[in-house]
């Protein structure tokens, strides 16, 4: 079974506070991570690939990721937590790539691939869109499912998966080939190995641009994407208010009087 | 297409490198230099700028007429015939852009056996109610909803469409917008028709650090998915009535590569996370998950629901469907209280929009009170249950005068 993970590389998040003087924000050197969401992803795709050997199948789990070269680091990482293989989607005629454009590229580059099955994390920390995952499927014409909480089985055919969904667990069943996107419940990724880690240090990263997966100028990129970005602000700090101490029954009385004024009690 | 950096302009005052998320900006000899390498063209160094010297140029022409796209579409999410409760927001700020682009407001609703469900829509202030039933859409199903949505909206063509930012809005809207080829905008808490006529969309990004006005020049329709609570809930109409239109459904649109199994309900009487108005949250200062106790006893009489901090869901006491956060949910109560939470920025990013952060902790130091609008210096276990007890004493007493303002 062929299992892709795709990763994005995201800003450290402690990093992101406001220069309150110039109000913008402050990023101290050039941290990053894999975002988190993703961890859980690739744990899966890991996992998917340990339940089939058991099975007497035999699979390969290939991370993808788009971004700048640096997002190399993502994937080397991503080598030491147990990936197979890794492929870096990058050039500049990608570079202001919306989530149309980004499904387009992680779409060209999966359709070269021909998965069974694709594990995305449910949106980034930093985007916080959500709308890449399922675009991918949408663009290879393939099962989907998000917010995916538990692979409850698989094979080489199907899947059943249970999804997190705001009144309760839906449970669908999806053909394959199938794109997940997973929330954190889904499981708990494990560390990086000491063998993981020599792996990543000599892991060859395959990169693909636009001429490998021949996408056209004008649907990849700023000049491919739909949506642009006109302004960017930073919101006003919100600030605490006055803070009350004191024996309990004077708080609650405070706090009851405050819910009062809400209008809650 | 390209970034530049007007030499006339630039006066090497920083700015820029301080707003870049990906660090390709240096100054050199009073000049911001660009690394094309690691620029990904996000724009957050051009709104930067206080001297216009940093410009990204797009050229392009819309591949349409976009005249022949008008009026303002709501996607009327609904399960078991029940409307979403985000519905009722959209149709207020749909109203509202509607009225500005002098054209009329929608709601199209899929699913079977929604008359219920129509009548409720009908009776807010839209012009039309288009209503696509059949067995098959009863219930959700990424892949014919996005096929069926698409279809109906390259017949009618609307000029915007609205979701909301539910799981179902923004898994299934996003790939009727990549079929459509067009923009869609994630999670808005900002929409509104600028001067040239555009929907400015504004949404919080970087886990609410930075807000992005968004636009969709060149092709339509411009569509968002729209967060909870931050658009109040129309009002019912006072007069006239909304046609309601009933679309033919067509079963080769029908297939899909899924199919439902079961739904299992986890919430209870109080509704899910997102749409409650109040949230009482407890943290790793709930201790265990006996901890949880106060914190579910003050819901329950205050008719809340249960959040959580990630501390407190990694830990076990309480499951994940309740956390908020980074990780979890994000929500926007109008009131949130915090027990026993530290607050650190993974949780902050999930609930500071809420309008009124009430914290509860014993650390005075926690930076949980540095957000919140009134901060408590307690013990949770103590105070909750005195509190519980106070409110159950005094329901319906008379309003004393507010203490606190």
């Amino acid at each position: 079974m062929k299992i892709c993970c795709c990763i994005k590389q995201v800003p450290g998040t402690t990093e992101v506070k406001i220069n309150p003087e110039t109000n913008t924000l402050v990023r101290e050197g050039v941290e990053t991570q894999i975002n988190p969401f993703d961890l859980y992803a690739l744990e899966e795709a890991m996992r998917t690939k340990e339940k089939m050997a058991e099975a007497g199948e035999e699979s390969t789990v290939t991370v993808i990721s788009m971004g700048p070269p640096q997002a190399e680091d993502a994937l080397r990482e991503a080598i030491s937590l147990g990936a197979d293989r890794a492929i870096l989607l990058s050039d500049r005629a990608f570079a202001g790539s919306d989530t149309w454009c980004t499904s387009y590229v992680l779409a060209k580059a999966l359709e070269k691939i021909e998965p069974d099955l694709v594990f995305c994390g449910m949106q980034a920390i930093d985007g916080d869109t959500g709308q890449v995952g399922p675009g991918i499927a949408v663009h290879l014409d393939m099962a989907q499912t998000a917010y995916v909480a538990e692979v409850v089985s698989i094979d080489a055919k199907k899947m059943v998966a249970k999804r997190l969904i705001e009144e309760g667990y839906e449970t669908v069943e999806l053909k394959l080939p199938a794109l997940c996107t997973v929330v954190k419940e889904i499981n708990e990724p494990r560390t990086a190995s000491l063998r993981g880690k020599m792996a990543a240090k000599k892991a060859e990263i395959t990169q693909w641009g636009a001429a490998e997966l021949e996408t056209p100028e004008d649907k990849v990129g700023l000049a491919g994407s739909p949506t642009q970005v006109v302004k960017i602000m930073t919101p006003p700090c919100r600030e605490g208010g006055e803070k009350f101490t004191g024996e309990t029954p004077e708080l609650v009385d405070k706090l009851y009087a405050e819910l009062k004024c809400l209008e809650v009690v | 297409m390209s970034i530049k950096v007007d030499p006339t302009k630039c006066n090497g005052c920083t700015l820029c490198v301080k707003a870049c998320p990906v660090d390709a900006i240096e100054v050199k000899d009073k000049l911001a230099v660009i690394d094309l390498d690691k620029c990904t063209l996000c724009s957050a160094c051009v709104s930067a700028c206080r001297f216009k010297a940093i410009s990204i140029e797009v050229d392009k022409q819309p591949a349409e007429d976009l005249q022949n796209y008008k009026d303002v579409w709501v996607f009327g999410e609904q399960r078991d015939g029940k409307v979403a409760p985000v519905v009722f927001e959209l149709i207020n700020v749909g109203r509202q852009l509607a009225d500005d682009r002098s054209s009329e407001l929608s709601v199209i609703i899929l699913g079977d056996n929604l008359d219920e469900a129509v009548a409720d829509l009908a009776s807010y202030p839209v012009d039309k109610v288009y209503v696509y039933e059949a067995p098959e859409l009863e219930i959700y199903d990424s892949e014919r909803y996005c096929r069926v949505l698409t279809d109906v909206m390259r017949d009618y063509k609307p000029e915007i469409v609205l979701a909301g930012a539910t799981t179902t809005g923004r898994s299934f809207m996003s790939g009727v917008a990549i079929r459509l080829y067009t923009g869609l905008t994630a999670d808005c808490t900002g929409l509104e028709i600028g001067e040239d006529g555009l929907l400015h969309q504004t949404r919080p990004a970087y886990g609410g650090n930075i807000m992005a006005t968004i636009l969709c020049p060149y092709t339509r329709p411009q569509m968002a998915t729209v967060r909870h609570k931050v658009f109040p809930t129309s009002a019912k109409r006072c007069e006239g009535e909304a046609e309601i239109i009933r679309l033919t459904p067509k079963p080769a649109l029908f297939g899909s590569r899924s199919k439902f199994v079961d739904f299992v309900e986890t919430v209870g009487e109080q509704g899910n996370l997102v749409d409650a108005d109040i949230i009482i949250s407890g943290g790793r200062g709930l201790g265990g998950p006996e901890g949880s106790a106060p914190i579910r006893e003050l819901a329950d009489e205050l008719g809340a629901a249960v959040g959580a901090s990630r501390a407190a869901v990694d830990a076990g006491w309480i499951p994940y469907a309740h956390q908020v956060g980074q990780t979890g949910k994000t929500v926007c109560p109008k009131i949130y209280i915090a027990c026993g939470i530290s607050g650190a920025v993974q949780h902050q990013v999930g609930l500071k929009s809420s309008d009124v952060i009430i914290a509860i902790n014993r650390d005075p130091n926690a930076p949980v009170f540095d957000i919140a609008t009134h901060g408590f210096v307690g013990d949770i276990f103590e105070v909750l249950p005195a509190l519980t007890k106070k409110i159950k004493a005094l329901r319906g007493a008379p309003a004393d005068s507010c203490v606190i303002q």
